[in-house]
């Protein structure tokens, strides 16, 4: 989707602000809110391309007045809602109509360290050819979805070369829709800051962005 | 734009009695509702925010850039096979599934960013700060990266490539930044005591050993 989120290239965005010596949290909401996505997000109703699109759907204007942390507390409430797991009116009441007899494969606390350390690849096995090699100049297509992609804006309809092949990952833009995970090549492909951003960039610099066989056309 | 809680409204009510805010109100009784469904553990949540709080964060990866200064195969490997080789030091897992390390050199400086989101490799540099999660980089790490280095303080040579690495699939990037001049001698850990987190976003380069050692 056209959203908010998808901010490559835009001006107006204010000054870049470090903050020295950030703590990891600002405040305990940020902890629990980190933590309860998490744990939510173990429950296995969801994928993590399915939690960023839940997030991408914060109203725009919305998504640039708040933090980030607000960001992943919409994308979870909407997703508990979405799958069933709590009503709207729960949430409103902050109460639970109704103690559900829970799911088999809550997140307990002494299974968490094995959980994050094998975390869950997206590369698959499946062998798809590849539609392109290193060295393939290639053109990002220009789609406008108004579901979830990873093919940002500014590279649509930008030309640029293929540098290396990742191997065959999960293709979010379907995955995310709840449509399969139709694994794919995804590649990762340079676009010099020229033809992105016109004349007046520099020739020599470059960004590589990771894009998916159903990204691509031949140049 | 508000990405910055400058305020530090840290845990209410606090010593001063100040009420709760809505938002610490929304996530309380979030929290209890799936408690009280039996949908998370309540001391999972705790040891998932100590992991990342205490335990996982750049001095991991800092560690990782020491060792590959130090041991050129090492280096080799690591630049082959990013989390093949990051997993000899047991940094593995979430968000850190399948990471590619970047060599910045000379001739080439390199920066990551995710304009998408907020991809960060976890293993090796715990949770992002909030500058790079927030539109002002975001936006313009892509459009205009010799002026994002520049505010962060470096200026480089017209001859030095950047290159930009957008994190729009599940790799994750880090950047092995150059080993600083003068270093000769020092162990891993003096080492890794020179490598910060933002020199393996691409923003900073390593830090100068002091004069004294």
């Amino acid at each position: 989707m056209n959203g908010a989120h998808d901010l490559g290239g835009m001006h107006g965005m204010g000054p870049i602000t470090p903050e020295p010596d950030e703590p990891v949290f600002h405040n305990d909401w940020e902890r629990r809110v980190f933590a309860l996505t998490l744990a939510a997000g173990a429950l296995g109703r969801w994928n993590i391309d399915m939690s960023r699109f839940a997030r991408e759907q914060m109203p725009g204007p919305e998504y640039l007045n708040t933090t980030y942390y607000e960001h992943w507390l919409f994308g979870l409430e909407r997703l508990l809602v979405e799958k069933s797991l709590l009503e709207p009116a729960e949430i409103q009441a902050g109460r639970a109509r109704a103690v559900t007899p829970g799911l088999p494969n809550v997140l307990l606390a002494e299974d968490v360290a094995r959980v994050l350390q094998k975390g869950a690849s997206a590369r698959r096995t499946d062998s798809p050819p590849p539609r392109f090699r290193p060295g393939d100049q290639v053109v990002a297509r220009n789609l406008n979805p108004a579901g979830h992609t990873r093919l940002p804006r500014y590279a649509r309809g930008r030309r640029g070369v293929v540098e290396r092949d990742h191997g065959v990952f999960v293709f979010p833009d379907s995955n995310a829709m709840e449509r399969g995970e139709n694994p794919q090549h995804c590649y990762s492909v340079r676009f010099t800051l020229r033809d992105l951003w016109g004349p007046h960039a520099s020739a020599r610099d470059s960004v590589h962005i990771d894009l998916w066989d159903d990204h691509l056309e031949p140049a | 734009m508000n990405t910055h809680d400058h305020d530090h409204d840290h845990d209410g009510p606090g010593p001063h009695g100040a009420p709760l805010t809505e938002i610490q109100l929304r996530v309380k009784a979030l929290e209890s509702l799936l408690v009280d469904k039996g949908l998370v553990d309540p001391a999972a949540l705790d040891t998932l925010i100590d992991t990342y709080e205490t335990k996982v964060g750049p001095h991991n990866g800092a560690r990782v850039v020491a060792r590959a200064w130090s041991d050129p195969a090492f280096k080799q490997r690591l630049l082959e096979n990013g989390s093949a080789a990051i997993a000899e030091f047991g940094f593995t897992g979430r968000q850190g599934e399948d990471i590619l390390v970047v060599e910045n050199t000379p001739g080439v400086h390199n920066l990551v960013v995710c304009t998408l989101c907020s991809c960060y490799p976890w293993p090796v540099l715990g949770l992002p700060p909030v500058w790079y999660k927030s539109a002002p980089y975001r936006s313009r790490a892509v459009l205009d990266p010799r002026g994002v280095l520049r505010e962060f303080g470096i200026e480089l040579p017209e001859e030095v490539e950047i290159r930009v690495w957008d994190s729009t699939a599940e790799l994750r990037y880090l950047v092995l930044p150059e080993r600083p001049a003068g270093t000769e001698g020092m162990t891993e850990e003096e080492l890794a005591g020179l490598v910060t987190r933002d020199a393996m976003i691409g923003v900073a380069n390593a830090k100068a050993p002091a004069k004294d050692m």
